[in-house]
């Protein structure tokens, strides 16, 4: 086989995965259909698993076509479907252009302890306690986050520049579209990933796929029985070790010519590299494998440049972002009241705190399309276990009536599918008014801007002094989507907030009587 | 003849007199040159919306007596919900679109459709059908889901809204029509001519924050106001509103108001809504403000059954 045409296509096919990827993690617009999302995202190993494990998606086996992949050709799910192994490929490629020895790995041994004992302790945890780590490790998921928090930012900034510069000439193609600011202490976790990651992959390959990622870990005990493999033709190897130097995975141990193929995540750059085609990617021959010795670390003088880069450049990000916080009038009176929330609002299609906690990666793709950006990361809301996980948050948005959109896309089955009509029933939470904070008992002025936003007139007016009307809440027909909250001007507490359901309920159907108001004969004036 | 005889009776004549006077006006509906009788609401009941407005914009004169050529035109109807039409929480797509001809028909240069809408902006332009409809007609739809769509202005005469941040099309058109649908509104009992000017601002929330009925009258003191507003009565949400719950909330009233007085507007809509203007208080602000004339007896109106 035709040694240098396997990278290349390696390269082509990994580039549209990346794309593919990264535009559906920043589509800001919400232009991918959600089948679309679905089909791609149904490849991620980890997702799938969960998914699989839900029980309802039985459809989408992305994971079990995932192993057949590895066990008929070993890792090559690290370099054509990961996107955060193609995302690495980039940085390493960036990493040589700064400095040549950056893209010169060499053998090295694995970090075996390391490497299995993290794949054990996620697997463990995962299975006793739940997904803590899963969550953290993820690869899948860890792009997502960068996606989200890191290019779509970025992105949405190009495009509110374009769209500012051509709205002043009446040309709308470019829509400005606010920036969600997030807290501060969301981007920790995918910052220190990014740092992690990006530092790793610069200097060092995929060091981090085969020592850290528990997919790449277990993929490469699967890939032990691969049938397909790089090996050397015995007879034609002259020792030159520049495969050895090329492999990202440094596994390649040409002196003995042994190829470690629990780290080998089959990019075939090593057959491009060899000037005697002494390597070949074909049926396993089986010979014994052995683990020989390894090349000396190497001290790095780079590294304080580009952490400290890195960090101007998310010291930047936050700044600029920031720099888009708009102005709110002052409030007239305080409110004094604050809310109770006792527990966050979970997405539709969750059925509820318990069991959504369980099975969400925060991969970040439904914060990232939801079209009301209603969704952000949560911190300590759920608890420990659910940091990074979505929750509604309705002082940014609220889960607009009609939308289906998170549930529809998520690609671990952590929200399931429901028709627009049922999830219009579904209870997220319950609408509770404090009427001491309400701008009609604090200012005696006509304010219902919850009311009018409700959509199901659990929340509605009544008579109140003189002319003036007061909002009235009812549990059986909210639906907690949370409207009111995010339509109630009080400050710095709402006057109306929605208390999260830790089961979703089901809500009533909103009364449905015909209107006393008759069409008119004659005009009434 | 008993009373209800008559009352048929005559409504009768009146609805066959009505066909036969708008099937003859309705031939020379594009034409502009007829004169301003001076009427200042001009009411019509029994159409279609969007025959009903080529109806009465004849009795202004049609549109080439507000437009002229060149201009750059702003229809503002409401898009404010994620709703389809029949729910009639948005103005009906067709007399959109039917006002959008008519401007170009009188040598408009540009006409831009735009709402700050409350649910997902794509949505609600999509859904109400009016983005279609508009594009259909020639305009541009402009979106207004961003705070950099809008410049401070400071409202002359305003006892509270002093200053408010406006959409800039309001500011960089020629001309502005007003195309509101009347609805029953949860705090403020109705929603039409001024209200629907909410929809043109960023900040509703200072509205809603600082007595919303002063604020709704005192943005009617703006110098860039409608030269003509043109209320859809045709589907009526009288419950429920202004989001509505169910189709069971809407009434066909098959009904349309333009005027200039955009009080008296909103008092005759009131009306049709079964209400007394002077209990909807932001109308007797506005009125008390001189900005308008909600004492329906003293307002010159042209009525017309079709």
């Amino acid at each position: 086989m035709t040694t240098s045409a396997l990278s290349k296509i390696r390269i082509f096919f990994s580039l549209i995965v990346l794309i593919l990827f990264t535009s559906v993690l920043v589509d800001f617009r919400h232009l991918f259909p959600e089948k679309f999302i679905n089909i791609i995202t149904s490849i991620q190993f980890i997702p799938s698993v969960i998914k699989f494990f839900s029980g309802v998606a039985a459809v989408f086996l992305g994971f079990l076509a995932v192993l057949a992949l590895t066990i008929l050709t070993g890792r090559t799910y690290c370099s054509f479907l990961c996107p955060l192994g193609v995302l690495q490929d980039v940085f390493s490629r960036i990493g040589g252009k700064i400095k040549k020895r950056f893209r010169r790995f060499g053998f090295r041994k694995p970090h075996n302890v390391l490497r299995y004992t993290l794949l054990l302790f996620t697997l463990i945890v995962t299975l006793i306690y739940g997904i803590y780590i899963l969550t953290l490790l993820d690869p899948y998921s860890i792009f997502g986050r960068f996606m989200t928090y890191f290019l779509k930012p970025l992105i949405l900034l190009a495009n509110n520049f374009l769209a500012g510069i051509l709205g002043k000439r009446h040309i709308y193609t470019f829509v400005d579209t606010p920036i969600t600011r997030f807290p501060v202490f969301v981007y920790v976790v995918p910052s220190a990933f990014l740092l992690l990651i990006g530092l790793l992959s610069l200097i060092k390959g995929r060091l981090f796929c085969n020592t850290v990622c528990p997919v790449g870990t277990f993929l490469g005990l699967i890939s032990k029985i691969s049938i397909l493999r790089i090996k050397f033709e015995g007879a034609k190897c002259t020792r030159c070790g520049r495969c050895s130097l090329v492999c990202k995975s440094s596994c390649i141990d040409f002196l003995n010519e042994n190829i470690d193929t629990t780290r080998c995540v089959t990019c075939f750059n090593c057959l491009k590299s060899c000037p005697d085609k002494a390597l070949s990617y074909g049926f396993v021959s089986l010979r014994k494998n052995k683990n020989i010795d390894m090349g000396t670390e190497q001290v790095d003088t780079e590294r304080r440049k580009i952490i400290l880069g890195s960090v101007l450049f998310l010291l930047g990000l936050s700044g600029t972002v920031s720099g888009q916080k708009s102005a709110t009038p002052k409030p007239t009176k305080a409110s004094t009241i604050k809310e109770d929330k006792k527990f966050p609002v979970c997405p539709p299609g969750s059925t509820g705190i318990s069991n959504f906690i369980k099975k969400c990666t925060a991969c970040s793709l439904c914060i990232s399309e939801c079209p009301n950006d209603v969704l952000i990361p949560s911190l300590k809301e759920y608890g420990l276990i659910g940091i990074m996980q979505p929750r509604l948050d309705y002082y940014k948005g609220f889960c607009a009536y009609e939308c289906t959109r998170c549930l529809e896309i998520c690609p671990t089955g952590a929200l399931m599918p429901l028709t627009v009509d049922a999830k219009k029933l579904t209870q997220l939470g319950r609408a509770v008014f404090i009427r001491e904070n309400c701008i009609v008992k604090t200012e005696k002025t006509a304010c219902g801007a919850c009311s009018e936003s409700c959509p199901t007139k659990a929340v509605h007016m009544i008579p109140y002094e003189g002319k003036l009307l007061i909002p009235e809440t009812r549990d059986d027909i909210c639906v907690g989507c949370g409207h009111c909250e995010f339509a109630c001007p009080t400050t710095p507490y709402k006057a109306i907030y929605v208390n999260g359901n830790y089961e979703h309920k089901a809500a009533k159907k909103p009364d449905n009587v015909k209107s006393e108001v008759k069409k008119p004969i004659e005009f009434p004036f | 003849m008993k009373r209800r005889d008559f009352f048929k009776k005559s409504f009768n004549a009146g609805l066959a007199a009505g066909t036969a006077f708008s099937l003859r006006r309705y031939g020379n509906m594009w034409e502009n040159e007829g004169t301003s009788v001076g009427y200042d609401l001009v009411a019509l009941m029994g159409g279609k919306p969007e025959t009903m407005f080529d109806l009465g914009i004849q009795e202004f004169g049609g549109m080439g007596a507000f437009i002229k050529k060149g201009q750059k035109v702003l229809v503002k109807p409401n898009i404010g919900w994620d709703r389809t039409p029949e729910y009639a929480a948005t103005t009906n797509p067709l007399l959109v679109k039917r006002i959008i001809e008519h401007c170009f028909k009188a040598g408009a240069k540009e006409v831009y459709v735009f709402d700050h809408t409350l649910d997902n902006w794509v949505n609600c332009y999509r859904n109400s059908g009016i983005e279609r409809a508009s594009k259909d007609a020639g305009a541009k739809v402009v979106p207004a889901n961003s705070e950099s769509y809008y410049q401070e202005v400071s409202i002359k005469g305003g006892q509270i809204l002093k200053t408010t941040k406006v959409h800039h099309l309001i500011l960089e058109t020629d001309i502005f029509l007003n195309v509101p649908v009347l609805k029953d509104h949860s705090s403020t009992r109705m929603t039409c001519c001024l209200k629907n000017m909410m929809g043109s601002v960023w900040d509703r929330g200072f509205w809603h924050k600082n007595n919303l009925d002063q604020c709704i009258a005192d943005y009617a003191n703006f110098e860039r106001k409608p030269v003509l507003n043109i209320v859809d009565c045709s589907n009526v949400m009288t419950k429920n509103g202004p989001q509505g719950v169910s189709k069971e909330d809407v009434v066909n009233m098959q009904t349309l108001l333009i005027s200039p007085d955009w009080i008296a507007a909103d008092a005759a809509a009131a009306k049709l809504l079964g209400r007394n203007p002077a209990d909807i208080s932001y109308i007797s602000l506005a009125h008390k403000m001189g900005l308008g004339n909600m004492n329906l007896e003293s307002v010159n109106i042209k009525r017309i059954k079709m």
